[in-house]
């Protein structure tokens, strides 16, 4: 069973996972040879076929790149438009927008720790098994997911794509009154959201630490979401605008896929852990008390603690999130005038997996001439593989099944969303 | 070739969820109905649902959920496997329904699409065409939405399994908009909205959020587009407005196809 001097782990289709791709390691001993992440969802052509659209079609379109994610496309896309025709808005539609992303966290969150991750950590196939044995944690869990979507469903409509987010704020904002009704599941959330953090640390988590360069949002007095520079552990501190200049897109022989790398430096990690890392002092104190209670404390460097750091975040949306609503007052004005006017605009906001950028280019009639976007998956592409070459190294000596368990559940940390990185992929369809 | 459903001896029924291109968020829809999933998991065997599990049970499958447009050869490929694995197949959402939004290259050159997107353009595998699946084999049953209404898709579920027709209307989203006693914005307030030729579903979410409806859910059974168009232009709306509108989620379903190039032929 161990010590065999070559094998390959290989999985054909990653589960538990958004959007479709493979997993390949070869080996020779207790070396890796060869790793890829094949991706072979099909391309959509998003940055194409956007030129010549209005700029105020971008939210509603770019939603559409993921349906796990799309209030973090319509953020980047409202942001960086907003950037372009050179418009501020109002500060409650600021406030409202961060509790926009509170319900996007929340069920992404929630979803990620307890229906995709944690039964991996358990032995389990899927969470309908683990409910059969643990049907509590799971009906706790579907609450929780659910309360963030009620969020979301709340401010726009519909849990996915929904309609309510537009350049200069939101089409239609809430009443005081509609916003209290959520206060009460969120209180009980909050708590859910302790235990979670409490029911994640004592998870069995394998001992692999790497270096990494840990890339986020920082704001002055924030936990970001949609506003901050943008800062690593490796002294980057750049605004948006400068983050082409900073990041390339390498093209991968192995794989035939483009991967983000730091200039000079090469992979890096974004999502929960960077910003955990690069953002500590930000967090509310119910969030930082929790977190050290189970030994968590920057920097973490364990990729499979990131289930416990997803499990603070989601203390701290939901903190977040009581905070808005107590601080909210609707603004005299939904949305601000919006100009046509020609201009270029960046953004980066933190979808739940980590930083998402957009970059427009729109005419002086209002037209998208060109459109960029990185999502998050994509920056994390190289430092999956740089993960698996070390790490399925470790488990040379392995039964095959368990070493391949393994290695997806090392990929799974990343909360990887395929569908969205798909957008600028290359894709290779392995027809050997 | 699709064969009638017929209820199995013994055991659950046996479903399978396929994704083509996509965006995940309508086979999302079914870990969304969190009231519902743990009681669908116990009616059902989740034979196949690669976001959810890691079991992956080979077919044939009683019903398979298909998400997604057909964009590459292999895919192509793919959907016939999936159509002779499944004795009913149901397409969820636009994608699969109508080609989705990446169907916006049928109007164009898509070889010049991957050139803009893709650094290196011949490692791309891609179709000129996005299509639907009904396209490329026969459907049983197509769920409409841009994302699908989850309550629908359950409703979709329990009818396919206990053998009747399910209740999804065909009506327009105006029926929609009045139940829930709306003022109709394009009326009183002179929006855009396509409403009047799109298909229930949502709950005539836009209007109720201050905008015109954006077409999520298809055309309705027997549009006018023509009237609608003439609607628009009174609004102020030139031919370019009017075709975009037309020409989003559900930019290839027939009549919305044709309503956005009448715009171009004037």
């Amino acid at each position: 069973m161990s010590g065999t001097s070559g094998r390959t782990i290989k999985v054909d289709t990653l589960a538990r996972v958004e959007g479709e791709g493979g997993l390949y390691i070869k080996m020779t001993g207790d070396r890796v040879t060869d790793v890829k992440l094949k991706i072979y969802e099909p391309p959509r052509l998003f940055e194409a076929f956007m030129r010549g659209r209005h700029f105020s079609e971008a939210p509603d379109i770019t939603a559409r790149i993921c349906g796990i994610c799309p209030i973090a496309y319509q953020m980047s896309a409202v942001h960086a438009m907003e950037r372009a025709l050179g418009i501020t808005i109002d500060p409650m539609v600021r406030l409202l927008r961060r509790l926009f992303y509170c319900g996007e966290w929340i069920e992404s969150h929630t979803l990620h720790v307890y229906m995709l991750h944690a039964p991996d950590f358990l032995g389990y196939q899927d969470v309908i098994e683990l409910a059969r044995d643990h049907r509590a944690v799971v009906e706790k869990a579907l609450r929780l997911k659910k309360i963030g979507n009620s969020i979301v469903h709340l401010l726009g409509g519909r849990e996915i794509h929904p309609v309510s987010a537009a350049v200069g704020g939101f089409h239609k904002t809430p009443t005081k009154n509609r916003l209290r009704e959520l206060v009460s599941d969120l209180e009980w959330a909050l708590e859910t959201s302790i235990e979670t953090v409490r029911w994640c640390s004592k998870l069995q988590f394998p001992d692999f630490e790497q270096d990494y360069e840990f890339v986020a949002l920082r704001h002055p007095s924030e936990y970001p979401f949609n506003e901050g520079r943008l800062v690593s552990n490796r002294g980057l501190d750049i605004d948006a605008a400068e983050y082409e200049d900073r990041f390339a897109e390498v093209h991968v022989k192995h794989s035939n896929a483009l991967h983000s790398v730091v200039r000079g430096r090469g992979s890096y990690l974004v999502g929960p852990l960077a910003r955990f890392n690069l953002n500590f002092d930000k967090l509310p104190e119910v969030a930082q008390k929790v977190a050290l209670e189970v030994g968590l404390k920057p920097p973490v460097k364990n990729l499979f603690r990131s289930i416990t750091v997803r499990a603070v975040e989601l203390v701290f949306a939901c903190a977040e999130a009581l905070r808005v609503i107590r601080e909210y007052e609707p603004p005299a004005s939904p949305r601000v005038e919006l100009p046509n006017r020609a201009g270029v605009g960046q953004a980066i906001t933190e979808a739940p997996r980590g930083i998402l950028y957009h970059r427009y280019a729109v005419d002086e009639n209002g037209l998208i001439v060109t459109a960029k976007i990185i999502p998050p998956t994509s920056q994390n592409l190289r430092r999956i593989e740089d993960d698996l070459r070390e790490y399925a190294g470790h488990l040379a000596a392995w039964p095959l099944e368990e070493a391949t368990w393994k290695c997806e559940q090392a990929v799974r940390s990343y909360d990887p969303c395929i569908s969205c990185a798909t957008h600028f992929l290359k894709v290779v369809i392995d027809r050997k | 070739m699709s064969s009638e459903a017929k209820p199995k001896a013994h055991g659950k029924p046996r479903i399978g969820v396929f994704k083509f291109a996509s965006c995940d968020g309508c086979q999302l829809s079914l870990l969304d109905a969190e009231d519902e999933l743990l009681g669908v998991a116990g009616a059902v065997e989740i034979a196949y649902f690669p976001e959810a599990t890691r079991t992956m049970l080979k077919g044939p499958y009683d019903v398979g959920l298909v998400e997604g447009s057909i964009t590459t050869h292999h895919d192509a490929e793919r959907i016939q496997q999936v159509r002779r694995q499944c004795r009913k197949l149901i397409t969820i959402g636009a994608c699969a329904t109508a080609g989705g939004i990446q169907a916006l290259r049928n109007w164009k050159d898509v070889d010049e699409f991957v050139r803009a997107v893709y650094a290196s353009p011949q490692y791309i595998s891609t179709l000129k065409l996005s299509t639907p699946i009904a396209e490329h084999v026969p459907v049983d049953f197509e769920l409409r939405g841009c994302p699908i209404n989850k309550y629908q898709l359950i409703e979709l579920i329990t009818a396919t399994l206990a053998g009747r027709k399910p209740n999804v209307p065909t009506y327009s989203v105006c029926l929609e908009c009045k139940r829930k006693e709306n003022v109709c914005i394009a009326v009183a307030r002179g929006v855009p909205c396509l409403g009047p030729v799109t298909q229930a579903g949502c709950g005539a979410l836009c209007p109720s959020y201050d905008r015109g409806c954006y077409g999520c859910f298809g055309p309705m059974e027997t549009p006018n587009t023509a009237s609608l168009t003439s609607q628009f232009r009174i609004l102020g709306q030139n031919d370019d407005q009017v075709a975009r509108a037309f020409r989003s989620f559900n930019a290839w379903a027939w009549s919305f196809r044709k309503a956005s190039e009448e715009c171009e032929r004037t």
